[in-house]
């Protein structure tokens, strides 16, 4: 049986059919079209899927779509304004830190939410805003430099 | 694979849906059942959901915690009431996985899994379970004991709040800052007169469930936390103990470096 679910993704109305049982990820990319969630692990292990439910970091893959009705959803899809890319984003093309690119998606929500909540993050809590997603490429150095770039960014906006 | 969903203003009601099929599975934070979803267990032909704020509930007050099962990991840390918890809530997952990660969904949890409960054991918590009928109370101990076997809905989990400095936890993994857990130890351990008295410890990840020390425990008793007085209570530290052999380390292993970490806590202890 399939379940009519309403959210707002990245700002804008959507909505969809959800089957019974079926994860946010797989509505996400399948019936939404929304290419930019990764799915690795369909576990819960990876952090690959995490977007933002609002505001908080969650994994896609072992959230019920049809608990999401209402919700505002948040995937890196929304990350940039037109041209502009978020400091994040920015921050990660100039530290190289995607080389495969699979678990970037995931680390630039979880590096969002951590952001949001606390823009003068520590090491020790950008260590630990991440700690939940998986990268066999960079050894993390680089995806941590990254994000205390992008928070150094935003205060020096502020 | 689709199942049916079904959702309940009250958890009595959800209860009673859950008892009534023998496919149906409550879904709370998502963490294991969805993972189960998505491997296409057959077993799952139902997922009951409930929606009443008693389930999300923390409650908190001078002598007495309560925790609704449906309470997260991240709800544990955002209450500074819960202090004492909060190494333990921080040691489940990351954050993704600690916004949804539940009180009630820890008690199930496979080992190596279940941190949160062996610390609920610890602190000598009871469970309220919800039915049709209603609700009752049972110690967290005895649930543990039949989870396997099926038992009725968690509502919530309550316990009295430890003595300052008397509660004590530490978990070990092979990858850092988060990982599965080669074990884990919770203690509660009130001192008077610089002797313990009503030591309570707890394992995860030595046993099918959380598992308490209770051999440890009555060596302890009576005792001060100091490297002389704690060596009987190291000695007998994996009496009751079954550790398994998984990916995460070996039952030989786990039951090597038991005493280590517990002479680490205990001491540790002492000096709070």
């Amino acid at each position: 049986m399939k379940t009519p679910v309403q959210f707002q993704l990245n700002g804008e109305e959507v909505a969809a059919f959800a089957d019974g049982g079926a994860n946010l990820l797989d509505l996400l990319r399948e019936a939404i079209g929304d290419l930019s969630v990764k799915g690795g692990c369909w576990q819960g292990t990876c952090g690959t899927c995490t977007v933002l439910i609002d505001g908080a970091p969650r994994l896609a893959c072992v959230t019920l779509a049809e608990s999401c009705g209402g919700k505002s959803i948040e995937t890196v899809a929304g990350l940039r304004r037109g041209a502009d890319l978020h400091p994040l984003q920015t921050a990660f093309m100039e530290r190289f830190a995607a080389q495969c690119g699979y678990c970037t998606p995931g680390m630039l929500m979880a590096a969002k939410a951590l952001l949001d909540r606390n823009p003068n993050p520590t090491r020790e809590n950008v260590v630990d805003a991440i700690c939940g997603n998986i990268c066999r490429c960079t050894g993390y150095e680089p995806i941590i430099a990254a994000i205390l770039d992008a928070a150094g960014a935003g205060r020096r906006r502020a | 694979m689709t199942v049916t969903v079904k959702t309940f203003d009250r958890l009595t009601d959800a209860a009673a849906a859950l008892s009534a099929e023998r496919g149906a599975r409550f879904l709370a934070g998502g963490t294991l059942v969805m993972r189960a979803i998505n491997e296409a267990d057959p077993t799952i032909t139902t997922l009951v959901r409930s929606t009443d704020p008693s389930f999300l509930r923390v409650a908190v007050s001078a002598g007495r915690i309560e925790l609704g099962a449906g309470a997260t990991m991240a709800a544990v840390l955002a209450d500074r009431e819960l202090a004492f918890l909060h190494p333990v809530a921080r040691a489940i997952g990351g954050p993704a996985v600690r916004e949804a990660a539940t009180v009630g969904g820890n008690l199930f949890a496979p080992s190596p899994y279940g941190d949160f409960a062996a610390a609920l054991l610890a602190l000598d918590a009871s469970v309220t379970l919800a039915d049709g009928y209603g609700q009752r109370e049972l110690p967290l101990e005895e649930l543990l004991g039949r989870r396997e076997r099926g038992v009725s809905l968690v509502a919530s989990v309550a316990f009295r709040r430890p003595a300052t400095e008397a509660f004590r936890f530490a978990k070990v993994s092979r990858v850092h800052p988060k990982g599965v857990s080669v074990l884990s130890i919770a203690a509660q351990l009130p001192i008077a007169s610089g002797r313990v008295s009503g030591a309570r410890i707890a394992y995860g990840a030595m046993s099918r469930t959380p598992v308490r020390a209770k051999a440890a425990e009555r060596a302890l008793e009576g005792h001060a936390l100091d490297t002389a007085a704690i060596g009987p209570a190291l000695a007998v530290a994996a009496d009751g103990t079954s550790p398994a052999d998984d990916a995460i380390a070996s039952a030989w292993w786990r039951r090597e470096i038991l005493p280590v970490h517990l002479r680490r806590l205990l001491l540790g202890a002492g000096q709070g």
